[in-house]
């Protein structure tokens, strides 16, 4: 191996594990964030007993999951039982790894250790932990597969409620993958480009995306919402009709394996909607930071990066604490009858008028995003007139004419 | 991050693991009488397949990764046809077992 | 690094799809299917095909092999049934049948593309350096394939309507 191979790998090896004991670090601080947050929608306080304001709970729940007993209930199958924790906790934290989370930060370092010899590298380090070329199709993928581990946990569980949660989630998720694929293929048509860094880039030098893509967004946002089997949308698992539905059967630390993968499932869908629509690490209103990469412009624009996720995540909260939850039949239609018509015609929509503006010769930048977001206009109150149906907007109207 | 070394000549061991791959899926096919099990079978045939598409466009050019992308989305649509056959078979006859399926063999 | 990787995964491949032909239960069988074509996911990206790769964990993975399972729960077949496979003798032709084809394929492998057709060493990776991942396949896809294309979307309508129509009880 050469000195730079060797450096290469030394700051690769860094960087997982700096990415995902943060990530890790960040799932623990959500769930505190969920029950304070939850706390502060209902008006009580939350869990406020351990450490400050309660911020070390995280880790008392952390100690009693670990001496809990693990239970395996009879006839179940055993080795899936077992790993279908494993697989839903994987692909969450996989996802995180080519999301870029700061500019890239200038590296240069040749030092000789004792046995394993010379290290040497010399430029920017990308802040991602792997950029792939074919990054956000990695993502698409990734998630796609983290249906298995809830799939599998519902029925290795040999227990109806389960069972009927693991079925529930395979239809649901399938469903809205199409609606959430064909929301970012919106950003493909505008970046020309499907690595994540290359989005973030364009985002910066032009603008962000959720002006031109606006709709694209609010469908993403939906369908990220059915992907991470969050209210409204927990159907796999919702209380009051399956007791816990796929994680029934589950205690101890495999319990707490699936719940640390749906929290870090959200953070990494809050930090895909900061990437894609955001402008990621970007510092809004500033070029400064297209300049000459530094230290001091990674730690800032990680701030923003991070800015950026937790507002999302904050949203995500609030969704859940906010929204009752859908009948099944209703998120079906939703996914197949609304999402997918929408989202395609919204492609046609946006292909058109990017052919247009082309044929027109205006340039990316403020002007062009301006059209964008004209004609996402019509096309949100169209999509808002065919969900309503008459029920908010006209029932208001009806029910103000029978009062008077 | 360091240029990828040009591996060796990888086409000869990739064409003889789609042929093992695909050899199994035939196995599959014959021996299983689970109808959903032999479907998953021609999926594997499928794949093996697209495993000697892609060796070969290293050399005979990308053609054959367009190839690939016409396979899966064949695939795919015969994956949802053929899984609503079955449920319509099980529906009739409440099994899957092929053996049992034999309404033309009289 | 590459032949090592390369021969992992032909070893995970080929020792799940084993596995899956041999599982009695269906769920446990497609579990090793879905093994078997993260694999070769892995070795398309081994062999140049980044893009193919990621697609192939999205449909067959992600999308295929999900419909299955789906169907494998909604009709209960999860517990495999004892008449499964076929007797001794059966199986004993079948592997068989399925050891003559292997050689045969692997005799097939013996032969090299005609030195012609053969693009100069190094081709498809500059192809990809110049056009990015995707961008190596979309011009050909949207140039030269776009009239099969288009009939994909054709048939893909046409699979759709044939799902609903049969798994639908009344219409």
């Amino acid at each position: 191996m050469t000195p730079e191979l060797k450096g290469f790998l030394l700051l690769a090896a860094i960087k997982v594990v700096v990415g995902f004991g943060g990530l890790l670090l960040a799932v623990a601080l959500v769930t505190w964030l969920e029950r304070r947050q939850a706390g502060f929608h209902q008006d009580r306080l939350g869990p406020n007993r351990v450490g400050p304001k309660g911020l070390f709970q995280p880790i008392a729940d952390g100690i009693k999951n670990f001496i809990k007993e693990e239970l395996v209930p009879a006839d179940a199958d055993k080795f899936l039982f077992l790993i279908a924790p494993a697989l839903v906790f994987t692909p969450a934290l996989l996802l995180f790894a080519v999301i870029p989370f700061a500019a890239p930060l200038p590296v240069s370092f040749d030092f000789e250790l004792p046995v394993v010899g010379r290290f040497v590298h010399d430029g920017v380090m990308p802040m991602m932990v792997a950029d792939l070329p074919v990054g956000l199709l990695f993502v698409l993928a990734i998630s796609s597969i983290g249906v298995y581990g809830i799939v599998l946990a519902g029925w290795a569980s040999n227990s109806k409620y389960s069972f009927l949660g693991g079925l529930r989630s395979s239809a649901q998720m399938v469903s809205y993958e199409v609606a959430l694929g064909l929301s970012v293929i919106s950003v493909f048509i505008l970046a020309g480009d499907v690595t994540l860094s290359g989005i973030v880039e364009n985002q910066q030098q032009k603008l962000w995306y959720v002006f031109p893509l606006a709709l694209g967004f609010a469908l993403f946002v939906v369908s990220a919402l059915a992907e991470t089997n969050r209210l409204p949308f927990d159907l796999p698992e919702a209380e009051s009709e399956l007791v816990f539905g796929y994680h029934t059967e589950y205690s101890a630390m495999k319990f707490a394996m699936f719940f640390l993968g749906e929290y870090a499932a959200l953070i990494t869908m809050a930090a895909l909607m900061a990437t894609l629509f955001f402008g990621g690490w970007d510092i809004p209103f500033t070029t400064w930071d297209e300049s000459e990469p530094s230290l001091l412009k990674t730690a800032l624009t990680f701030g923003a990066f991070a800015t950026k996720t937790v507002f999302f995540v904050f949203m995500y909260i609030w969704i859940r604490w906010s929204l009752p939850r859908f009948r099944y039949d209703q998120l079906m239609a939703l996914g197949w009858k609304v999402l997918l018509p929408a989202a395609l015609s919204y492609l046609m929509l946006l292909s058109g008028a990017i052919w247009a503006l082309e044929q027109l010769g205006i340039e990316q930048g403020p002007l062009y995003g301006f059209i964008l977001c004209i004609v996402n206009l019509p096309a949100i109150y169209a999509l808002f007139w065919v969900i309503d149906s008459g029920r908010l907007v006209f029932g208001q109207r009806l029910q103000r004419r029978t009062m008077n | 991050m360091p240029a990828v070394q040009q591996g060796p000549e990888l086409l000869g061991s990739a064409l003889a693991v789609s042929a093992i791959l695909f050899s199994l899926g035939v196995a599959g096919v014959l021996l299983r009488r689970n109808a959903i099990v032999v479907f998953m079978c021609i999926e594997l045939m499928l794949n093996a397949v697209n495993l000697s598409f892609i060796a070969l466009a290293q050399q005979l050019g990308r053609e054959g990764h367009v190839f690939v992308l016409f396979v899966m989305a064949v695939a795919a649509a015969e994956a949802a046809v053929g899984l609503a056959i079955i449920m319509a078979i099980y529906r009739h006859k409440q099994t899957v077992n092929l053996d049992k399926v034999n309404l033309l063999s009289g | 690094m590459q032949v090592v990787n390369f021969w992992l995964f032909s070893g995970i491949a080929i020792i799940s799809a084993l596995l899956c032909i041999t599982r009695r239960s269906p769920v446990v069988s497609a579990m090793w299917l879905v093994l078997t074509m993260f694999s070769i996911a892995a070795l398309f990206v081994i062999l140049g095909a980044q893009f193919i790769g990621a697609i192939q964990v999205l449909v067959y993975a992600g999308a295929i092999m999900v419909l299955f399972l789906f169907v494998i729960m909604l009709l209960n077949l999860g517990r495999g049934e004892p008449t499964d496979l076929p007797g001794r003798l059966g199986s004993l032709i079948m592997l068989g049948v399925g050891a003559v084809l292997a050689v045969e394929l692997w005799a097939v492998t013996r032969i090299v593309p005609d030195g012609a057709i053969r693009l100069p060493a190094g081709t498809m990776e500059s192809l990809v350096e110049q056009e990015g991942a995707v961008g190596a396949i979309s011009d050909p896809l949207f140039r030269d394939y776009l009239v099969p294309f288009e009939i994909t979307s054709v048939l893909l309508l046409a699979a759709v309507v044939g799902a609903v129509v049969l798994a639908k009880r009344r219409l």
